[in-house]
């Protein structure tokens, strides 16, 4: 609440500044559309492409395939490896937990391209396998993911009221069933926006593989657009599909957070991380 | 071990870079997502409304497909500039959609009765936001955009693709001419990139402590 209900004045006011507003957005897309217009962007030569030939988006639909296949992968690996991790953290045994820390906080602050170069380059070189590009991308998104979800997971593992733990603990239940059983369950409930988002991130981090030669959507873009010399129109179609994508996932989130607050009749969501923002 | 050793000095140039790329565009993105947040809190329903679409188009496309249609797509708009720039321009302007979000959820959390206060006052608009809002706001926003920050550090590593000498690309071409050493090398960067996130957040970390204050 910034300001109040506006009287007479300030609405006149408000009025001005929104008609100065408009007029100054809408001179900024003059300048950028008669640029445009200039360099002859606005041909219909390139657009043609994508109404008269149907194979263009046969080629995309593809790229959009891999890329989901991707993103499929990594979710569910990223999803086990950031169980086994936010585990193995809250883990009694120092053992156990010192290494879990230092896995989860060393994968966060490496860049995600490092790790996908790490199982790109190396492999061959190393272990004498070279493995196709769609594999090294998996594993690198695997690795960073698993890392952010352990730390989603364990905040919702924490958030949970205590009385959770004891009461498992009294009937009798183990560490482990504890966890596996009785918190874990509650955790990826509380969790679910928030794993949702996270696999936002996951989606648009697939377009790394373009670097490695992996066919994804952005790479066959990369092709198209060499022969049909249109990067602004091709690039501007491909960021249209990750924003639909991505914003139907975001309404998901939304509304799966809405229903559980209104199921638990209080907000126990945790926020996503803005960290998770590869 | 040797290639690293050997090569060091490169891998220094390679990570000055990417440090002033990351620093660089932090600046940028704080002062584009500030104005973004302060266009998207305010009662100009335009203003409103061009912000919502920016950070919710940019934020939502992949930092690869920015970055691509900056380096192939500007161009055939008569924009010319250096692989630096191009990239500079990509980061700012993706991560000054996610410092628009922090900002803007800073401002909300502000309580209420600090507005109501300034506005009892008689304090204007542009006054309560600036006077009493936002630097409130910048205080809770401190770890949120500590994160922005390390994001953007990591980030920058796909200006590697785009033609920048920076840590990354060096790393790729010094495999090349020592396959051997990869794994050496791999790690050398990977600890410098760690080094300069955990320094990153040590100093903010800091700055939220000197700047708070008791309530």
């Amino acid at each position: 609440m910034l300001y109040d209900v506006q009287g007479p004045r300030a609405r006149r006011r408000t009025l001005v500044g929104s008609i100065v507003g408009s007029v100054l957005l809408a001179l900024l897309a003059l300048v950028v559309a008669k640029r445009l217009a200039d360099q002859g962007q606005f041909d219909g030569d390139l657009y043609r492409a994508f109404v008269e030939e149907p194979q263009l988006w046969t080629r995309l639909g593809e790229g959009l395939r891999n890329t989901l296949t991707a993103a499929a992968y990594g979710l569910v690996l990223a999803t086990v490896t950031g169980i086994v991790l936010a585990f193995g953290r809250l883990s009694t045994v120092a053992v156990v937990r010192i290494p879990a820390v230092a896995v989860i906080e060393f994968f966060r602050a490496t860049p995600l391209l490092l790790l996908i170069f790490a199982f790109f380059l190396a492999t061959p070189i190393v272990l004498g396998i070279r493995i196709q590009p769609l594999w090294a991308l998996v594993l690198g998104l695997t690795l960073y993911n698993g890392a952010v979800i352990a730390e989603i997971i364990r905040a919702g593992i924490l958030s949970l009221p205590r009385g959770q733990t004891e009461a498992a603990l009294a009937v009798g239940l183990t560490r482990g069933q504890t966890l596996g059983s009785v918190l874990l369950p509650q955790a990826v409930r509380v969790m679910l926006p928030s794993l949702i988002s996270q696999l936002v991130v996951l989606l648009k981090d697939t377009s790394l593989g373009f670097i490695i030669c992996f066919e994804e959507l952005l790479r066959v873009g990369g092709q198209l657009r060499q022969f049909l010399h249109n990067p602004i129109q091709m690039y501007v179609v491909i960021a249209l599909i990750y924003i639909a994508i991505n914003l139907l996932l975001g309404r998901l989130a939304t509304y799966v957070e809405g229903r559980q607050r209104a199921r638990l009749g209080q907000a126990v969501t945790v926020q996503p991380q803005p960290a998770d923002l590869g | 071990m040797e290639a690293v050793v050997d090569n060091l000095d490169l891998l220094l140039e390679g990570f000055l870079r990417t440090l002033t790329l990351t620093a660089l565009a932090a600046t940028g993105a704080l002062c584009l997502g500030t104005l973004v947040a302060a266009m998207r809190v305010s009662p100009l329903l335009p203003l409103r409304w061009a912000g919502t679409c920016y950070v919710e188009s940019v934020r939502n496309t992949p930092l690869t497909v920015v970055f691509a249609l900056a380096v192939f797509g500007l161009p055939k708009a008569g924009l010319g500039l250096t692989f630096f720039q191009f990239a500079l321009l990509a980061l700012t302007l993706y991560t000054g959609t996610f410092v628009a979000e922090a900002v803007r959820s800073g401002v909300n959390s502000v309580a209420p009765g600090q507005s109501e206060a300034a506005r009892t006052l008689g304090m204007s608009f542009p006054q309560t936001l600036g006077l009493v809002i936002l630097p409130q706001a910048f205080r809770n926003v401190i770890p949120p955009l500590a994160s922005v920050f390390i994001a953007l550090l990591k980030n920058s590593s796909i200006a590697s693709a785009f033609g920048v000498a920076e840590a990354t690309s060096r790393m790729g071409s010094l495999i090349e001419d020592n396959p051997s050493a990869v794994l050496w090398l791999l790690a050398a960067v990977a600890l410098g990139y760690v080094v300069l996130a955990l320094a990153a957040s040590l100093l903010l970390s800091r700055l939220e402590r000197s700047l708070a204050v008791a309530r």
